[in-house]
């Protein structure tokens, strides 16, 4: 199926780099070479466009007031969050603004222990004897809230580890996951690795034994179609500003069940029916999970961002991607002293984590620098992963829609000539 | 190939002891010890001090990091042993000042011999912290002793 869908050509490449004016940019002398799309994507202009408008001409406070600013407000707010909602194949009521994926994440984490105070259903609360499952890959965002959650209800923390290369030790999955787990919690594909997690055989298992799936998927949407109805996840999130959206507004995806029986996260106006001085009556979702004055701008900017890629095209981002992944870690594989982190043979997107032999990541970080070339270094905020793989730190490439082969072909010249900087090599 | 800003920032001093650094290895004998990490890239540092009638007498330290924060503990090393423990706070003040002024103020030779190469570090304002490491551990472990 991968293989009929055909790849972005150069010339739609040039096409869609004229609607980023970053790319445009000179840095320290050399034209910027940005591979830095995994930690956030460059904006288009039609991103900008949407909140500039907005913002100029229809601002409001949604959910309130009669004047007509804000019924207008209101309706392209909810408009964003069917485009949104259509996009991952979720129906609108199970898209719920976030600021970002760590709140989603954190939103979910504490609702669970709030069910345990008799909010929301009283089949959803954790507590002892109740069993969380993560995996020894997750980016901290998947991890710490889940650690949070077993010190406060008293539940255990499990994890699901990876083997030497870092993939998933599938074999585990019986004597990791069972009928005390609550939640499984995974991301779809690694923030370091790159690669693409076998979510299915995970959702099987949870939902076997009675437990949700709670799925990161920030680093699967800006990169491949996502249908968060097939996958049958339970909870999934993802940030806007990772997917060509803005910073400041992320969505959490619920199952429409799951999400009527969890209780809020945080509380407060545009979100309650009924107030008296003692409680409170809460909505129902998105809306419960939705308290204080919503980030409006940035979501009507991400759905910008949504119909930007789906006029592209999905599939055809996804082909390019796997392109652009293959020859990262294949020219990288090719360099003397250099580690592609990762299992090999599977599903990789156009990420590539690696280690240069005797050369810090930070430093190798400096040099690309210095060539206008942009790259992450450091532990990608997993540092359980890095400790497992043997390392402290570790340096990143990651492509987007708009990255071009010239740019990937530049980067791995640096790379190789680092090795010489630094004098590891003989 | 490379640039001389980065030629300036990596100078062959600090290449130099970043391969092969003074004083890596924890010896007996200290009198006081820090432990230090750098959140942002996970470097860290174990420095341990012996000071004896108010000089230093031994800067031994273990820990992973850039070639900039191994080189700084390595020539913090051969600057300070010796030093009394009023000069090397001073000389540790002195320093902090310098490489957070973006490159306004020099590191002069009469103070701190072949560490000035970290003075090109302060126009670099993310890899501050990596130089100042090892000086701030040996702060704080000066402080146990």
């Amino acid at each position: 199926m991968h293989a009929t869908t055909p790849e972005l050509t150069d010339d739609e490449v040039r096409t869609i780099r004229g609607d980023f004016p970053i790319l445009a940019e000179t840095v320290n002398g050399h034209p910027l070479a940005y591979l830095d799309s995994a930690a956030t994507t460059q904006k288009p202009r039609a991103v900008l466009d949407a909140e500039r408008e907005f913002l100029e001409r229809r601002n409001a406070a949604v959910h309130r007031g009669a004047h007509t600013l804000a019924a207008e407000a209101t309706e392209e707010f909810e408009a964003a969050r069917a485009t949104v909602a259509a996009f991952v194949g979720a129906d609108v009521g199970e898209i719920v603004w976030t600021s970002n994926a760590t709140e989603g994440i954190n939103l979910v984490a504490y609702g669970l222990s709030n069910a345990a105070f008799g909010d929301g259903d009283p089949a959803l609360a954790v507590g002892p004897g109740d069993e969380i499952v993560v995996t020894e890959l997750e980016h901290h965002a998947n991890l710490i809230p889940w650690q949070q959650l077993a010190r406060r209800t008293g539940a255990t923390l499990r994890y699901l580890p990876v083997d030497d290369d870092g993939a998933l030790r599938l074999d585990l999955v019986g004597e990791v996951i069972t009928d005390r787990t609550r939640v499984v919690a995974v991301s779809h594909v690694s923030n370091v690795l790159g690669i693409v997690n076998p979510v299915a055989v995970l959702v099987e298992a949870a939902h076997r034994a009675g437990a949700i799936v709670v799925l990161d998927a920030c680093q699967s949407a800006p990169h491949a179609p996502l249908d968060l109805g097939e996958l049958d996840v339970d909870i999934a999130v993802f940030s806007g500003h990772k997917m060509l959206g803005p910073t400041g507004v992320g969505v959490l995806y619920g199952k429409r069940t799951l999400l009527e029986a969890l209780p809020p996260f945080l509380t407060g106006g545009s979100m309650i029916t009924t107030v008296t001085l003692d409680r409170a009556e809460f909505m129902a979702p998105p809306q419960r999970f939705e308290a204080g004055t919503q980030r409006v701008s940035q979501a009507i900017g991400l759905a910008a961002a949504v119909r930007y890629l789906d006029a592209v095209g999905m599939p055809r981002i996804a082909a390019h991607d796997r392109q652009l992944g293959a020859r990262l870690a294949e020219g990288l594989d090719a360099i003397r002293g250099v580690r592609v982190l990762g299992p090999v043979g599977v599903e990789r997107v156009g990420l590539a984590g690696f280690d240069l032999a005797g050369v810090h990541p930070h430093d190798l970080g400096q040099v690309l620098d210095d060539r206008g070339i942009a790259i992450r270094v450091g532990h990608h905020c997993a540092q359980p992963l890095h400790r497992r793989l043997g390392l402290g730190a570790s340096a990143r490439a990651s492509a987007a829609l708009y990255t071009t082969d010239d740019e990937v072909d530049r980067f791995l010249d640096a790379v190789d000539e680092a090795a010489g900087f630094f004098g590891v090599r003989s | 190939m490379s640039s001389d800003d980065l030629r300036a920032l990596y100078q062959e001093v600090i290449l130099t002891h970043a391969r092969d650094p003074d004083g890596r290895g924890i010896v007996d004998g200290w009198t006081g010890r820090a432990r230090e990490v750098n959140p942002l890239c996970g470097d860290e540092i174990d420095l341990a001090v012996g000071v004896e009638g108010g000089v230093i007498r031994s800067i031994t330290w273990e820990g992973h990091g850039c070639a900039i924060s191994q080189a700084s503990a390595s020539l913090l090393t051969g600057l300070l042993e010796g030093a009394t423990v009023a000069d090397a706070r001073e000389r540790i003040e002195l320093f902090r000042t310098a490489l957070r002024s973006r490159g306004e103020i020099e590191l002069d030779e009469e103070h701190f011999g072949d560490a000035v190469a970290l003075g090109g570090v302060s126009r670099y304002v993310a890899r501050v912290k990596c130089a100042m490491l090892a000086w701030v551990t040996l702060e704080n472990a000066l402080a146990t002793s």
